[in-house]
């Protein structure tokens, strides 16, 4: 009470400001002010995201080493571009990179739309099961990398031993990381075991999005289960699939840190996907010039792709 | 009111103030930073020695701990596993940190370290303390010290000496059953392989035998793709059938010397042994991978570095009377083996270097390289190697001593490892992964070593 009345008597007054200042702030038109406001973030922007990739396309045409700051820079044009785009080393790890781009993705999606189309009919425990597919993709994919390591183990592995179980054949007679035709597809294995549950949830959530009265609707017309699912359900959560398919097709092209630590690129150079090429020029051999120009080839790969990818999608969500 | 209200103030802050005088107090001296409470003895400054994380490094840590006690200098480590060390101490001295005093840096760093100015250049200090280069194994001084090579320009001391060599299970050999089958089979004893034709047939003989009820294999040797490992196991063939980094009278000429007909003869073997007589899932082994393998009993031969027989013949279950170690054995052409170990360098960049050095002439005293030799270390100094007693001193003290009188280093130019990426993709590529032939993977190796001197404005 006392409080009360102590806070009751409090006056205020105001605090003259002077007139020049109003004046100053009533002076900034909106779009002063608007600048005033996103000026920081352009700033921020331009510091860590624009100025690199502009450094970057300006060295990608010199013949500029990190680890030789003081040797003289030399200007070589479109050298760099050129010796990339004509190189068969470079062509073999993109296409490894295709392979491991499309398997993934393809599988991924087949089993992460058929996952969430079980998990989205409710069933008892569907809860647990959705927290059990989910983790894989919560492990950190340095953690997932090791273990798989070990899983393929030929002599070790349970992989092995499940596969042995099922065929009949030794389970140290195939090894699934150091055999050419294996090893890419032991890659694809692991990814998308690992990202199939993200799939899933991107694709439970458009199926979620779909009124129930729709299929009511269906119901009431007499059509079928699989009329329902091909005229109803793939149509409106396909922009959601196309989303999923979106997200790991740019994050499998750049994919480095889980076949670095399952295969190194190897046995020779049968994994070595594109950003495993360019950590090696960059930051092993030091060619910061032609690993800058490999950089800017793949992000114009990845960026033009992705973007005739967002119309596409577009036009399917506009449907 | 108006007079209790500032009393109580005041002696609450005054508790306030001493409470946090004492805790500061407490705080300081339990830091040790109380001014004038620092004993005599204290630490003047610390100082920290980079390294790749191994057996030698605990022996290091341990001698270490005679040069604070001699000097009052700290000394912290960073030790690296293998398979990132050169990426993280190549990145670091590439970023011109400081984290690093002292490097003890991979031999074929020193080019590039010299050129680009990341070592302390040692000649003037060497002559100041008078330490000479004449007290070390030629090889070492060669190897881990000098920029250019054969030039008396030192950016480092020599540190730990390595090299290449084989370990055996000396029990299996020993057994009257595996010797009669042997017999049998090849008309001669098993024993130590003097060729590697010899090695090839051991190695084949023990693969896939059963052995104390257990499958064994021939022999672990090195397939490691990522770094340096299949360049480091290939070339003790490659040696030993004639290969050259290039013409002696020509230097950075390499056709048919990198690719001459003795070379493919080598990768052709290096590749059989690989194909017949390793353990599966063995295609990207490397120094930990081979002594997993030992040391669980898979195998009957190990190539390894030296730097590890210390340890392995302490092994409780593989060490002692059931393991025997031998260098390289000679090939079609002659007998030589890689070279490992290291030099210790002072990083350019270190605010440390007074201390850097100080280190440097302590670990090169004769007592300390005896001390460092008796720990685990290989120490690079006649004084140590040249001692009647060396070749005794340990059961492979002998062959290492052997081993280093053959040596041959991997190119040490600043391009090193560029030049290194090359011969792993291209040898990786024939061996495991079945690419083509030896003579198309050496022909392909020139074809890349030319390009990246090129690039360096080498003339050839």
């Amino acid at each position: 009470m006392n409080d009360l009345s102590t806070s009751s008597q409090i006056t205020y007054r105001a605090v003259p400001i002077r007139p020049g200042v109003i004046r100053r702030i009533r002076g900034l038109s909106d779009q002063a002010l608007a600048w005033l406001f996103i000026t920081p973030t352009i700033v921020l922007l331009l510091a860590i995201n624009i100025f690199p990739l502009v450094w970057t396309i300006y060295l990608s045409f010199t013949n500029y080493r990190a680890n030789r700051p003081n040797a003289p820079t030399l200007w070589l044009g479109t050298d760099w571009y050129q010796s990339i785009l004509t190189d068969p080393d470079i062509w073999a790890a993109m296409q490894v990179t295709a392979h491991f781009v499309v398997w993934t993705v393809l599988i991924e999606t087949v089993l992460g739309f058929g996952l969430a189309f079980l998990i989205d009919k409710k069933f008892r425990g569907h809860g647990l099961w959705t927290t059990i597919i989910l983790l894989p993709m919560m492990l950190s994919p340095a953690v997932v990398g090791n273990f798989w390591t070990f899983l393929y183990q030929p002599q070790i592995g349970l992989f092995n031993y499940v596969v042995a179980f099922f065929t009949g054949r030794g389970a140290s007679s195939f090894q699934m990381l150091g055999d050419v035709t294996l090893s890419p597809w032991a890659i694809v294995i692991v990814d998308a075991w690992m990202w199939t549950p993200y799939v899933m949830l991107i694709c439970l959530a458009g199926l979620r999005s779909i009124p129930d009265y729709i299929y009511e609707a269906a119901e009431v017309d007499r059509a079928s289960n699989w009329r329902q699912f091909w005229s109803i359900t793939l149509p409106m959560a396909l922009p959601f699939i196309m989303l999923a398919v979106l997200f790991r097709g740019i994050e499998n092209f750049k994919m480095f840190d889980m076949v670095n630590l399952l295969t190194g690129g190897g046995p020779g150079s049968t994994t070595e996907v594109a950003s495993i090429t360019l950590k090696r020029a960059a930051f092993e051999s030091w060619r910061t010039g032609y690993s800058s120009a490999f950089a800017i080839i793949l992000f114009v790969t990845v960026f033009g792709l992705a973007n005739i990818y967002v119309k596409a999608l577009n036009r399917v969500k506009s449907r | 009111m108006s007079m209790a209200g500032p009393t109580v103030r005041e002696s609450v802050m005054k508790q306030t103030v001493n409470a946090l005088l004492t805790t500061c107090g407490v705080l300081a001296s339990a830091l040790g930073v109380g001014v004038g409470t620092t004993p005599a003895h204290a630490q003047a400054k610390t100082i920290t020695l980079c390294w790749a994380a191994w057996d030698p490094a605990n022996a290091l840590v341990e001698l270490s701990k005679d040069f604070t006690a001699k000097t009052g200098v700290g000394m912290k480590f960073e030790f690296v596993p293998w398979t990132n060390y050169a990426d993280r101490f190549l990145n670091e001295l590439n970023s011109h940190g400081s984290l690093c005093d002292l490097i003890i840096g991979d031999s074929q760093w020193i080019g590039g370290a010299a050129e680009n100015g990341q070592y302390v250049k040692l000649n003037d200090f060497f002559k100041k303390e008078g330490i000479s280069m004449d007290d070390y194994m030629p090889a070492t001084v060669v190897g881990y010290s000098e920029w250019p090579k054969n030039s008396p320009n030192y950016w480092a001391l020599p540190a730990m000496g390595d090299a290449v060599g084989w370990t055996y299970r000396k029990d299996w050999f020993a057994r009257p059953e595996i010797q009669a089958d042997f017999k049998a089979k090849y008309g001669r004893d098993l024993a130590v392989p003097k060729t590697l034709d010899e090695l090839r047939d051991i190695a084949k003989f023990f693969q896939g035998r059963e052995i104390d009820g257990k499958k064994v294999y021939g022999a672990s040797i090195y397939t490691e793709r990522g770094s340096e490992g299949i360049t480091m196991g290939v070339s003790n063939y490659l040696y030993d059938y004639g290969f050259q980094y290039q013409d002696p009278k020509k230097p950075y000429s390499m056709d048919g010397f990198v690719n001459s007909p003795g070379a493919v003869k080598g990768l052709e073997a290096y590749k059989e042994l690989y194909k017949c007589c390793t353990p599966p899932g063995a295609s990207n082994s490397y120094m930990s991978e081979g002594l997993d393998a030992f040391k669980s009993g898979q195998v009957a031969l190990q190539m390894n570095f030296f730097a590890f027989f210390p340890g392995l013949y302490k092994d409780p279950n593989v060490g002692g009377d059931k393991i025997g170690f031998f260098s390289n054995p000679a090939g079609a052409a002659t007998q030589a083996t890689q070279l490992g170990g290291q030099g210790i360098s002072v990083v350019s960049y270190s605010k440390n270097q007074a201390e850097a050095l100080q280190y440097i002439k302590w670990f090169s005293g004769g007592d300390v390289q005896k001390k460092w030799w008796a720990l685990g270390g290989y120490s690079c100094a006649k004084s140590v190697l040249n001692d009647p007693g060396f070749p005794n001193s340990a059961p492979f003290a002998g062959e290492f001593l052997k081993s280093m009188g053959m040596v041959v280093d991997f190119w040490a130019e600043p391009s090193y490892a560029q030049l290194l990426q090359a011969e792993q993709k291209r040898v990786h590529d024939y061996v495991v992964a079945d690419k083509g032939t030896a003579q198309e993977a050496l022909d392909g190796l020139v074809k890349d070593w030319k390009a990246i001197f090129k690039e360096e404005g080498k003339k050839f």
